[in-house]
């Protein structure tokens, strides 16, 4: 487009000079040349200075470092990981618990949001305050704040563990966290994974032939009931085809701490709450802007059509509020995912804290920012992504 | 004839007394069906355990501003606010030195005033600009001292939450020039200038900012040439603009996005150059639009500045940890937290409140 109306003009101007700034699109190329000229001469400056002080101080670069031995202990960890593992194991430990909170702490926040936005429309008045009580009160205190208060409440208000409480049999409240009996290893529970997994698949194949059938034939298929039925029996059948274990991993103090047992460290509880907590507020506020934003009309049209109110909420509101509701939910999950970086205040080894102590130990600044910065991207774009394309399926297709 | 026909007005009757009134009231919006009611008084049930405890470590069984820590000690069932009186000043200004605090007080009160004055609409001209430099030189004299028979107070001593504002106001009043031409680049129509613009807002706002605090003060240092060299609190303070920038360059692209096309084709017709259509015609509209999103970006800002405790500036939040490190005070989290928490909240509720009337006032002026 910017070629053709240069040739136009300088066609259109015979034996004129085909350079002339007063040509827009000959001053646009001028500025962008300027632009990025001087972007790229403030890069060149700021490499050539990092060069030279790296030089200066003899900090060594490149990402060798990755296969050095951590030498550092991490408290949690979902993959096996000692510190004799080197520093790429480490970093992908960090990685896999911002994962775990962040997922985790997504699908409570959503959980929660949505009733306490729900619970701001009630008419029941009491509710409807309460409700707004905890948004108002929840969102406009700094995240980090939260954070700290959550866990000086494990971590100062519970006491040692010498004297842990006790509520129910094999359940420990202590500063070490929450210490709760695991049920033993047991081929079982991998055999329920599994059909856990094949009831979703079936679930889905189920759904597409209601679908074909509703299509053709008119009669709906309660594809609901027979999903939950699924997810819920195949793993039960599994479990009690497998011989019902009943045994259980009951934790025990051994000396300063305990043994065996699920642990919820003080760490892990404290981020997780921070973040749902303060993420659900917002998506609070989410929900209740996208269910004010179908018109009430909507409700009256469904229910002269004769809909219950099930499918009424089912098939005209939620996928009506859902519309307003997605884009901006996307950016709470993200902005939940980047908080979770806090962690680093409060101890919970998640990728920021454990890159930190990676830069720390080896001096390669660039490189441990370079990572935490990479891996944040890619999280956030493979975010960014799936509910674009998600957006995308339930948006309004217009003619 | 007519006299059978009454020609003055009985008085109204009074409404039953199920429609109206409190007993009304209550059944409408507390017990209007089961489940609600079921609700009410569960809810209730719950108020009533949780309230009257709480209260009563609050205010009855607290110990005074003047109790000491081992008085607190031996009695725990209330809360201790001798500890916020002997730690008060010390969370609101840091170390600056005890003589010299009038200074940072000073510096919050004007802070308060021109936010205030900023509300009002009336003041919304360009003369008000100057009292913002005004004031924010007479902020710097005051912290740093060295004028006026002021003393000199390294910028190391700041803290509290003379440095929550400084930094939150200062990186918002650099960040906003940026962030106009940051949001109108990336509406260019040159494509160099527009990849730069989404690469630099989407980059900033795809990471967190505790990486960019890192950033600022792990590998600044090193991108300076030899000798150079920057303190932390700048260095922080440059982490904040570049991330308030790219947060404040989306909200004004908002308001670019709701300019109508006609606006920009009139400009285009009377023959305005780029930047002449965009300082007359466009950006006044824009910014008035983008207004109550960059409250709320501010908002958010100013809870963010709370992360400066990880590359170890005293903020608020840093100055509250840090006096709870005291090994005397040890414990009292819940009186340290509450304190601040408060002093956020206030800040950053009646922002909200604000953002929210100035929507409703500008939406008034839109539809008139």
């Amino acid at each position: 487009m910017a070629t053709e109306t240069r040739t136009a003009r300088g066609a259109s101007v015979p034996g004129g000079s085909s350079f002339s700034l007063s040509d827009p699109t000959v001053r646009a190329v001028v500025y962008q040349i300027l632009v990025v000229g001087a972007v790229v001469l403030v890069g060149w400056f700021l490499i050539s200075n990092t060069l030279d002080n790296l030089a200066r101080r003899s900090i060594a670069t490149g990402y060798s470092f990755l296969e050095r031995e951590a030498a550092f202990g991490i408290g949690e960890h979902l993959i096996d990981y000692s510190p004799k593992d080197t520093y790429g194991r480490a970093f992908l430990v960090g990685v896999l618990n911002t994962l775990k909170v962040s997922i985790i702490g997504i699908i409570l926040a959503t959980i929660i949001g949505t009733l306490v936005g729900v619970a701001r429309l009630s008419s029941n008045w009491l509710i409807a305050r309460l409700a707004s009580a905890y948004v108002e009160i929840v969102r406009n205190i700094p995240p980090l704040l939260q954070l700290f208060f959550w866990y000086a409440l494990v971590s100062d208000g519970l006491p040692p563990v010498r004297s842990a409480l006790n509520p129910l049999p094999g359940v420990f409240l202590s500063q070490r966290g929450l210490i709760v009996p695991a049920p033993s290893a047991d081929p079982v529970w991998k055999m329920m994974g599994i059909a856990a997994l094949v009831a979703v698949v079936l679930t889905i194949a189920i759904r597409f032939w209601a679908k074909a059938r509703q299509a053709k034939t008119g009669q709906i298929f309660p594809v609901g009931w027979t999903a939950l039925g699924l997810i819920l029996g195949l793993p039960l059948v599994a479990y009690i085809a497998g011989g019902a274990p009943v045994a259980l991993d009951m934790p025990v103090l051994k000396g300063f701490n305990f043994a065996g047992g699920m642990v919820i460290s003080p760490e892990f509880f404290a981020i997780l709450t921070g973040l749902t907590v303060y993420t659900s507020a917002f998506i609070a506020e989410v929900v209740r802007s996208g269910i004010i934003a179908v018109n009430w009309g909507q409700t009256e049209a469904a229910r002269a059509l004769g809909l219950p109110s099930g499918p009424t909420l089912r098939l005209v509101i939620l996928p009506q509020a859902l519309r307003v509701i997605v884009p901006p939910l996307t950016s709470q999950y993200l902005n939940l995912t980047k908080n979770s970086s806090l962690a680093l205040a409060i101890g919970y080894p998640d990728l920021v804290s454990i890159a930190n102590t990676t830069l720390n130990q080896t001096g390669q600044a660039i490189e441990g920012v370079t990572m935490i910065m990479g891996t944040y991207l890619s999280i956030s774009l493979s975010i960014s992504l799936f509910m674009n394309w998600y957006n995308k399926r339930i948006a309004l297709v217009e003619r | 004839m007519t006299d059978n026909v009454q020609h003055v007005g009985l008085p109204d009757e009074r409404p039953p007394a199920n429609t109206v009134g409190p007993i009304a009231w209550l059944r409408n919006n507390l017990f209007n069906s089961w489940y609600n009611a079921i609700l009410t008084v569960l809810v209730l049930a719950l108020l009533g355990s949780a309230i009257p405890p709480f209260l009563d470590w609050l205010l009855v069984k607290a110990h005074g501003f003047d109790s000491t820590s081992p008085a607190c000690r031996q009695d725990t069932s209330g809360a201790c606010w001798g500890f916020i009186g002997e730690k008060l000043r010390f969370i609101l200004f840091g170390q600056f030195p005890w003589n010299e605090q009038w200074r940072p007080l000073a510096t919050i009160a004007i802070f308060i005033a021109l936010l205030l004055a900023s509300c009002d609409r009336r003041f919304w001209k360009p003369w008000f600009g100057l009292v913002w430099a005004a004031g924010l030189v007479t902020v710097g004299c005051l912290m740093w001292g060295g004028v006026l028979g002021l003393t000199p107070v390294e910028n190391t001593l700041w803290g509290g939450l003379p440095l929550t504002i400084i930094l939150s106001v200062i990186g918002l009043a650099v960040a906003f020039p940026a962030a106009i031409l940051l949001a109108l680049g990336r509406r260019s129509n040159m494509p160099a200038v527009k990849v730069l613009c989404v690469t630099y807002i989407e980059l900033i706002r795809g990471v967190p900012l505790i990486s960019l605090l890192f950033m600022a003060s792990v590998m600044l240092p090193l991108f300076l040439p030899n000798g150079v060299s920057i303190d932390k609190l700048l260095r922080a303070q440059i982490a904040f603009i570049m991330f308030a920038a790219a947060y404040m360059a989306e909200a004004i692209r908002g308001g670019l996005q709701a300019i109508p096309k006609g606006q920009y084709e009139a400009a285009d017709g009377l023959g305005l150059s780029y930047w002449q259509k965009m300082i007359k015609i466009i950006l006044p509209q824009a910014l008035a639009i983008a207004i109550p999103p960059l409250v709320n970006t501010f908002i958010s800002f100013f809870k963010d500045t709370s992360l400066v405790i990880i590359i170890g500036l005293y903020d608020l939040l840093g100055t509250a940890k840090a006096a709870l490190s005291d090994p005397l005070w040890r414990g009292f989290y819940r009186e340290a937290y509450l304190f601040i928490g408060v002093i956020y909240w206030i800040f950053c509720f009646s922002m909200s409140k604000y953002s929210q009337k100035l929507e409703r006032d500008l939406n008034r002026s839109h539809r008139r």
